[in-house]
């Protein structure tokens, strides 16, 4: 289908976006990557008075370290996150997570900040936040303020930017000696949506892991950080037991939604699976 | 309010004046008759209308023809009358790797890709390189089997001309 009839601008800065949208009264959508927007707009899911362009905007791109945090501007696209060495180094679980994000051509278009933003609970990215406790930064009128990932993915395709807010970039804190990760996930087909997916990172010390922080995703409205999951690993060596008692622990963390095709114990199941899978298979990266 | 825009297609220099919600393969199909980027979904799935946008494959559905503004474009049309994808078009012709044809544009601007960074990819990765692009035909085997052939012939050249 052809999208129906909307106004274009360019923004150059932020300011000039927040504006834009203020004066469109709210009847506006910020385009990044345009990956997830264009086909909205074409399957007529949302008509917007106004797109307003994000992708000229200086202060949304550029990937640099500050103070053990590597800041990664919204507009990175997805297949930066695959080949960039300083993402690889410093966001990992972003790298790894990248060859399951759609096809090689959308992941030339697609943007990690529009894919947080977009907030799709079937998406990579944001469970990778999650797992590796990023930050968000974003934009308002009032300032600049960065928002815990645990705390920003509120809902189905709900995050914590308020309407005509902007997310500037993503800060991920780097890992520290004896980091490990995982990610997988299970999809009917590549690159197709995950019918369930794990994210998981934490500190391997001779005692046991550390720091364990589990996102899973497609499990419900949002990523889920599986506490009970992370409580059942702290200060264990991973060993069959361990992994077992993790897998169990699933029960409690999670609520899938149920739907006759996929029943919610069906999810329960291959969350269980997938988190072992990954469990047995955590690669350090520092 | 139609917007104007320049960019480069296939190197010629294009100047056009667009609605906002045009999209680029709309743009390339309509107003320059370049009809070899096919449209099937609309929505990024398909993969039929693929081209090279500033050296890199993109849907073109999925991008307006505002945002390709000053940018390069690359079409089917201008891969073929280069020559780059000669070989390609020939082992897609030996192997049989098409029969209706429609996903063939598609399908040779993903392989194109895939071998301008990767001179030597696995049958995994031309498998993942053609993830994005739907075929109702030949059940895929014949395209692999063809970019796999394109790829080990431009390999022995390479390894004649040293």
């Amino acid at each position: 289908m052809k999208s129906p009839a909307f106004e274009y601008v360019r923004a150059e800065s932020v300011a000039d976006a927040m504006s834009a949208y203020a004066e469109a009264d709210g009847d506006a959508v910020y385009l990044s990557g345009g990956h997830s927007v264009v086909p909205s707009l074409a399957l007529r899911l949302q008509a917007p008075a106004l797109l307003i362009d994000l992708s000229n905007i200086a202060a949304l791109s550029g990937i640099s370290l500050h103070d053990g945090w590597l800041r990664i501007g919204a507009m990175t696209r997805h297949v930066q996150a695959l080949k960039d060495p300083l993402i690889a180094a410093h966001a990992p679980l972003f790298t790894a997570a990248a060859p399951f994000v759609a096809h090689p051509a959308i992941r030339n278009r697609g943007t990690l900040g529009g894919s947080l933003a977009h907030a799709d609970p079937a998406s990579e990215f944001p469970a990778a936040a999650v797992a590796m406790r990023a930050e968000l930064e974003i934009a308002s009128s009032q300032g600049i303020r960065r928002v815990p990932a645990d705390d920003f993915f509120v809902d189905i395709y709900e995050t914590a930017i308020e309407p005509g807010e902007v997310l500037q970039a993503i800060h991920v804190p780097s890992p520290v000696a004896g980091q490990v990760i995982g990610f997988d996930e299970i999809a009917r087909r590549r690159g197709d949506y995950a019918m369930v997916g794990a994210a998981v990172q934490a500190v391997s010390r001779g005692s046991g892991l550390e720091d364990v922080s589990i996102a899973l995703f497609s499990v419900g409205n949002h990523p889920v950080r599986a506490r009970k999951a992370q409580a059942a690993l702290t200060g264990r060596m991973i060993d069959a037991d361990a992994i077992a008692d993790a897998q169990a622990a699933l029960e409690d963390d999670l609520d899938p939604p149920d739907d006759p095709q996929f029943p919610a114990s069906m999810r329960l199941h291959l969350a269980r699976v997938l988190l072992g899978r990954v469990l047995a298979n955590l690669e350090a990266v520092a | 309010m139609k917007a104007d825009i320049t960019l480069t297609v296939n190197g010629e220099a294009v100047r056009e004046t667009v609605e906002p919600r045009t999209s680029l393969a709309d743009l390339l199909r309509d107003n320059l008759r370049l009809t070899g980027t096919h449209l099937g979904c609309e929505m990024g799935a398909c993969g039929a209308c693929l081209v090279m946008l500033d050296g890199v494959a993109v849907h073109a559905c999925l991008v307006l023809a505002v945002q390709a503004d000053g940018q390069k474009v690359e079409t089917i049309e201008g891969l073929n009358d280069s020559g780059l994808i000669k070989d390609l078009q020939e082992t897609f012709h030996d192997r049989n790797a098409l029969q209706c044809g429609f996903c063939t544009n598609g399908m040779l601007m993903s392989a194109y890709a895939l071998l301008a960074g990767n001179s030597d990819p696995s049958r995994d990765e031309i498998r993942d390189a053609l993830s994005g692009n739907y075929c109702r035909c030949t059940g895929y085997e014949a395209i692999v089997d063809a970019i796999s052939a394109a790829a080990d012939h431009r390999l022995n050249k390479a390894k004649g001309a040293q």
